[in-house]
């Protein structure tokens, strides 16, 4: 998938916030040492084979991350990509570290700060492996490289004498030795170095590949680690908004006079935004509570009528605001699905809903905005610190230079958190105030304003010979997105199709692994469907349809730990096999579910996932995010769903809306397939795309049920499917 | 508001409180132990985990005005001279984390928990945690580290 795309993918609706603000109106400060950027290796050519080295104060435009080798050997490291429990602070920590030959903890890195950290156009679509990682290694190894020459000249020795450990470069011939900093002279240098430098093969990492722990793990045991919602600054107010009546409402009037007349409360009214400043939260919270306002809410349609209306409200080209797709073609074809159809002898013909559901991060939306003249720093959650700049740059008609965006480590995204609300509504605020302000929104409020993975419809379509070869595929993707759209399976005709829903009900926006779950889950369920049909066994009829090698690995892989077709099912218990590929990972995931006949509950025992994304920079790290994945999906596939009428989210609290908890906890087994031999990629997102179709496909084994909703078994397994 | 007397990790402070202000803002604004995190106010996640009394309470739940002259431990206690509490040491060991924002009321909940059941079973573990929300799915991860930290003598 091309960049653009998904970016057009990982688009969301924008937040209406209501106000307008009138018009108004890089260079970092190090110390001495060694700032190095990688450019284009053409550009470094260009400039007489040698690096660039310039001592004034010059980084050009375009570069996505640089390096600082301190006087001390410390190194830092400057990255926008932000951290939220993926753990790419120490996973890139630890590429840096491999390639530049310090050790980890002589390794800061900055992320996610909009003033120190070169532009990155947001963490998402598991790139910071692929790319930042990549960045990274090649920054070290051409830093690396330069110091190594740089203390030739100041040790003697050629390169073969030469090796270093630990930031020392040492001459094996004469034993003199030097540190990486003691080459710098107090000078501060910045140097462009080529992007093409000699990277160290996977095969021979020694720090890169290795379980090392989160770098800043005890500052979490110890509660020291000060997220967004933890920061104090001199002064500051507690904010709270006063909500609309529904989504797209608009304020028709307000009575505010009880909170105005409050001690020390001060009433924001701009537009629709209605907001009050109090010295605590909890006079905050009271304050508003005391403001009357009516609000003119459009008609909008209900969960009832969610899946007709997503199938028969087809957006215009280009007009989808919010969720995937965009204006792009949207069609695949290959044959002819209709030749291919009338020359099939098995069919299936199945329709696939997935509801709303929602990240539910735990730490919700906060924001910290700090005014400063016209200067504004606010400190947020976000995955995008740079964009969510540029909606306070347009909220406010600031210039870029006087807005800066600061991302603590933060309480998790999963794609929920690329977007600015609470970071606009909170620089309102204390703009009006004078002071800093702190706004936390609350649990209701994350499940109500916040974004939603799109609901969606699914119509499957497939033929097959009686032999068993697939011959006649159509997929038709109703409003939940693109990703993963294209069937990996051999089949000669086929017609696959995304299309996006006008004014879709609920506000829609990215979510981990995007639609790549909801496409997942009808193709592997209509893939049981056929092999059932033809009364083969489904991991056969896939692996007779696989020809990519890695795929097929991991469903081998899978199958043999998990003990496929050693067990034959019984109606209190049922296995299930899914898999795919997306975003350079690939996944098979095998799971065994327990029902009880009687109660109709039914409990998810085991799973077992393979899983390859190239070789592994961490593999305790990547373990984690697997289990992780797994877990999360188990919401998705078995209970959650956010319940909205007329523009209202009907079950905004944890009370209402099920997530997995330790008592949903099945046995999980991954296997790692360490693929040293072709490039790295991202984990973040993909292994949560198999969970839900094995478990809808293991029901099917136990109960002759299929289940083809998602979630599967809201409450309990349901009648019928 | 009105003054009040709270023993929080051992001493006692003075502060004002409204008759509302629930236990969570004044440890969080008003002493600014940031380690007990809001998740949801309704008592459903467990981020706000505390010990009253040597027992796990949600934060979010109880009136400040209502605990004076309780004891009240947050994590910012556990760790005693330079050392970490043996349930902080494990979830450590086993990495029983991503975002971590669920990290201290997990351990605060596992400290009470194992308190009142120091040999626990694995099912013990679950049911006695269920009340904690990981929205990160470290689950397998933090019964891991209640395992392991009541081997090591975590009920310290």
């Amino acid at each position: 998938m091309s960049f653009d795309n998904e970016l057009v993918q990982q688009s969301t609706e924008r937040f209406r916030h209501g106000f307008t603000v009138n018009r108004r109106e890089l260079l970092k400060v190090f110390g001495a040492g060694l700032l190095v950027c990688a450019v284009d290796a053409r550009a470094v050519q260009e400039s007489g084979g040698r690096p660039r080295n310039q001592e004034e104060e010059r980084i050009p435009h375009d570069i996505a991350s640089w390096i600082h080798v301190g006087q001390d050997n410390h190194v830092s490291v400057f990255t926008g990509k932000a951290e939220m429990g993926q753990n790419i602070r120490t996973s890139l920590t630890q590429q840096v570290a491999e390639e530049l030959y310090v050790p980890v903890d002589s390794i800061t890195m900055v992320m996610a700060d909009t003033e120190l950290c070169p532009f990155d156009m947001g963490t998402f679509g598991s790139r910071s492996t692929p790319q930042m990682g990549t960045e990274l290694r090649n920054i070290s190894a051409a830093a690396r490289e330069m110091l190594i020459d740089m203390a030739a000249e100041r040790i003697g020795g050629n390169r073969n004498q030469l090796a270093v450990t630990s930031g020392t470069v040492i001459n094996h011939a004469t034993g003199q030795s030097v540190k990486y900093g003691e080459l710098l002279h107090g000078r501060q240098l910045v140097q462009l170095v080529p992007d093409d430098p000699p990277l160290i093969a996977p095969e021979k990492w020694t720090v890169a590949g290795k379980a090392v722990p989160k770098v800043d793990g005890r500052d979490f045991v110890t509660g020291k680690h000060k997220y967004t919602s933890d920061i104090v600054r001199s002064g500051m107010r507690h904010g709270k908004i006063v909500r609309p009546s529904a989504y797209r409402a608009t304020l028709s009037s307000l009575d505010a006079t009880a909170a105005e007349n409050m001690s020390d409360v001060t009433v924001v009214h701009d537009g629709d935004f209605v907001g009050v400043i109090a010295p605590d939260s909890t006079t905050a919270m009271r304050a508003a509570k005391t403001i009357k306002a009516d609000w003119k809410a459009p008609g909008q349609i209900s969960e009832r009528e969610l899946y007709d209306y997503l199938r028969t409200k087809p957006a215009n080209r280009g007009q989808q605001a919010g969720g995937e797709g965009g204006n792009r073609s949207n069609l695949h074809e290959k044959g002819s699905f209709e030749t291919g159809m009338a020359s099939a002898e098995k069919k299936i013909d199945s329709t696939y809903t997935v509801a709303y559901i929602q990240h539910a991060p735990l730490e919700p939306r906060v924001a910290v905005a700090e005014w400063n003249a016209d200067r504004l720093t606010v400190w947020t959650g976000t995955q995008r610190p740079f964009a969510v700049r540029d909606e306070l740059v347009q909220a406010f008609h600031l210039s870029e230079k006087n807005v800066r965006v600061i991302v603590p480590d933060t309480g998790s995204g999963y794609g929920g958190k690329h977007t600015g609300e609470a970071a606009v509504e909170c620089a309102r605020l204390a703009k009006a105030a004078g002071k800093p302000v702190k706004l936390q929104w609350t649990r209701e409020e994350e499940f109500s304003w916040a974004y939603f993975r799109p609901a969606g419809v699914i119509d499957v379509s497939a033929g097959a010979r009686s032999d068993g070869t697939l011959v006649a595929w159509q997929f038709h993707n109703y409003n939940s997105g693109p990703s993963a759209i294209n069937t990996p399976y051999d089949i000669p005709n086929q017609r696959i199709e995304f299309h996006p829903t006008q004014n879709p009900p609920l506000r829609q926006g990215s979510y981990r692994a995007l639609a790549a779950t909801a496409n997942h889950f009808a193709r592997e369920s209509a893939m049981d469907e056929i092999a059932h049909a033809l009364g083969l066994d489904p991991l056969e009829l896939r692996l007779k349809h696989i020809s990519d090698p890695r795929l097929k690995a991991v469903f081998e892989t899978a199958a043999k730990r998990f003990g496929w077709g050693s067990q034959k099912s019984t109606p209190e218990r049922g296995f299930g096999i899914a898999g795919g590929f997306e975003k350079g990972g690939y996944v098979a995931t095998c799971a065994e579910v327990a029902v009880d006949p009687a109660s109709r509950a039914v409990w998810i025992r085991r799973v077992v996932q393979a899983w390859d994304c190239g070789p592994v920079v961490n593999p305790n790290g990547l373990k984690n995010q697997l289990e992780g994945a797994i877990m999360q999906g188990i919401g998705g596939a078995l209970f959650e769903n956010v319940h909205f009428a007329g523009g209202v989210v009907l079950n905004p609290r944890f009370a209402s809306y099920r997530v997995p908890r330790f008592r949903d906890l099945p046995k999980i087994e991954v296997e790692l397939i360490d693929r040293k031999d072709v490039k790295p990629f991202g984990a973040g997102e993909t292994p949560i795309v198999g969970i839900a179709p094995a478990v809808a496909n293991a029901i099917f084994e136990a109960t002759g049920l299929r289940l083809r909703s998602l979630p599967l078994a809201p409450n309990g397994l349901p009648e019928r499917g | 508001m009105r003054e009040i007397t709270l023993n929080v990790n051992g001493a006692d402070h003075r502060l004002s409180a409204a008759d509302d202000e629930m236990l969570l803002y004044v440890l969080r604004d008003g002493l600014n132990l940031t380690g007990t995190k809001y998740g949801c106010g309704e008592g459903q996640c467990g981020a706000c985990t505390v010990l009253l009394d040597g027992r796990p309470v949600r934060s979010c739940q109880i009136h400040a005005a209502a605990v004076e002259n309780r004891k009240i431990t947050t994590i910012e206690a556990l760790e005693r001279d330079g050392k970490l509490h043996p349930v902080q040491q494990a979830f450590l060991d086993e990495e029983a984390f991503q975002c971590s924002y669920c990290t201290p009321g997990m351990i605060m909940s596992a400290v009470g928990f194992l308190a009142a059941n120091s040999k626990p079973s694995d099912e013990e573990i679950i049911r006695g945690m269920n009340g904690n929300i990981c929205r990160c799915g470290t689950y397998p991860r933090i019964v891991a580290a209640i395992r392991r930290a009541a081997n090591d003598g975590g009920a310290r």
